[in-house]
């Protein structure tokens, strides 16, 4: 079980009561996301659809890295890694 | 056409016309709705009205997300300066009979995007996000870019005089980087690929409300300046659509919103009756492909990638816009496809030798797609082609750069004349 940190984006805050930054544990993404809901159940509809899936706009970074280059929601943690969780932004160049 | 909300494209969320780029139920991006036209069911009055007005991207205000109209005539001396900014849009729409021979197709048009105040299509939508921006009171202006956009943010800003901050890769072309500079603008080179800068950029707009992130907090209004392409070719060919589109994908926001435009014109009967979207041809590099690759695989997800290609300025390995660009070209019965960049090398210099216009790489990446769906028999032998240039040549250099080599001689006409004999000699 490993104790991580989320970066929560602007538009979330409301439902981590301000907090940019909370704990989360677990041994994957899938996991810490749990705890994370767990400890704040209004992200989980924002974050995932009713498979548990991560909706299509969302994106999970893991120490810089999107999770996709992983293994996804089942990529491994360790202690004191960060995950960031960013929307979708289209429209760049 | 007056804007009346942003709209969730995923759940259909609404929030007022402020500075929203995502959805907070769904986090699916935000996009422009607006009321209905007031001219509806007299499609010759909104005609008469477009050609009535100034010839820039202005000219279609009607169906851009402001309050004001920017229009570059002055009411007065010093009043040129306001919503303004650069004169954007009204680009050249250029037969290509010698491009449309070589590659056995009957009609190739070429529309010049290059032409713009800096040399690319940014300009059309920086031009509607500044112009928002200003509207919602923000002073200053900020993008991720890889390039293009980072030279039209800062010049839109020297001309609106307000201060800027581009964020790019430190790796980006040199040019890019100068043309940026220039304007005045602060240039932070990050460590990282456009994704990294991006992601970057993202966490920056929520800590730093006050600042107008184009292609961020921006990014509804600044997206619906793309429409303008479309409006630009269907008036340019005299309200008519093409039968074809081939254009880059980056993030997907310019080819879906070129769909778009010719959508809200077919719908209000601004186009004639019998004319239907065109068929929406997608182009990516072999080594920035996410999009081309799910469109083939049958996919609504784009897998993101690692870029490593020479279109820089295409080079978005996640393209939030993606999804989008799928459905609209199988909606099309259209095509995404992927070109190497050898393929690009080639597609650059085809253009340049057929039709005089040099474009950077991401118009290599059109123009090889081009060639690649009229070599394997995918373009009917009638159809009107529309082929969208987005850039300028001399923005990437290094591209072709030691594919010709100069023939140097002494001021002697005799030296002259032997090398000219030699070239016959070779050529024949």
């Amino acid at each position: 079980m490993a104790e991580v940190t989320f970066k929560i984006p602007t538009q979330l805050r409301a439902a981590t009561g301000g907090e940019g930054k909370v704990k989360a544990e677990g041994a994957t993404v899938e996991a810490a996301l749990e705890s994370l809901f767990t400890a704040h159940p209004e992200l989980r509809s924002s974050l995932v659809d009713a498979q548990g899936d991560l909706r299509r706009f969302v994106n999970v970074y893991l120490d810089g890295e999107d999770i996709r280059f992983g293994d996804g929601l089942g990529t491994a943690l360790s202690d004191r890694q960060e995950l960031q969780i960013l929307p979708a932004v289209a429209g760049g160049r | 056409m007056p804007a009346s909300s942003l709209t969730c494209r995923e759940c259909g969320s609404t929030y007022p016309l402020e500075a929203h780029f995502v959805c907070s139920k769904c986090f699916g991006p935000l996009e422009v709705k607006y009321d209905e036209h007031p001219s509806k069911g007299d499609p010759e009055a909104i005609r008469r009205r477009i050609q009535a007005g100034p010839a820039t991207i202005w000219r279609y205000a009607d169906f851009l997300p402001l309050e004001r109209v920017p229009t570059l005539a002055a009411s007065g001396p010093g009043d040129t300066i306001g919503l303004d900014g650069l004169p954007a849009g009204h680009t050249p729409l250029v037969r290509a009979d010698r491009l449309a021979a070589e590659l056995g197709l009957r009609e190739v048009w070429v529309k010049n995007d290059a032409a713009n105040p800096t040399h690319s299509f940014k300009d059309r939508v920086v031009a509607v996000a500044a112009a928002r921006a200003k509207e919602l009171g923000f002073t200053t202006l900020a993008c991720a870019s890889t390039g293009n956009l980072a030279n039209a943010v800062a010049a839109a800003g020297a001309a609106l005089g307000m201060p800027v901050y581009v964020f790019i890769p430190a790796d980006l072309e040199e040019q890019k980087i100068l043309a940026t500079g220039v304007y005045g603008a602060t240039v932070v080179t990050v460590r990282g690929n456009y994704d990294d800068v991006n992601r970057l950029c993202t966490e920056i707009a929520g800590e730093r409300p006050d600042w107008a992130f184009v292609n961020v907090n921006m990014r509804p209004y600044y997206a619906e300046g793309s429409k303008t392409v479309a409006f630009e070719i269907a008036e340019q060919l005299g309200w008519q659509t093409p039968d074809r589109i081939v254009a880059p994908i980056a993030s997907g926001s310019l080819f879906t919103k070129i769909g778009k435009g010719f959508q809200e014109w077919k719908d209000l009967g601004v186009l004639g009756e019998d004319q239907e979207l065109p068929i929406m041809s997608g182009a990516q590099a072999a080594g920035c492909n996410p999009v081309a690759h799910a469109f083939e695989q049958g996919h609504d997800v784009c897998r993101p990638v690692k870029p490593n290609t020479i279109a820089k300025s295409l080079a978005i390995g996640n393209p939030a816009d993606g999804p989008y660009a799928i459905e609209l070209a199988r909606k099309t019965r259209g095509t995404i496809s992927e070109v190497t960049d050898d393929e690009i090398r080639g597609g650059i210099a085809l253009l340049a030798r057929t039709t005089g216009i040099f474009t950077e790489t991401a118009g290599g990446v059109t123009t090889a797609t081009l060639k690649k769906l009229a070599d394997a028999g995918q373009i009917g032998k009638d159809e009107r082609v529309v082929l969208v240039i987005t850039g300028e040549g001399l923005k990437t250099l290094d591209a072709v750069r030691g594919t010709f080599e100069c023939r140097e001689i002494a001021p002697s006409f005799d030296e002259f004349e032997a090398t000219a004999e030699h070239r016959e000699e070779v050529t024949v």
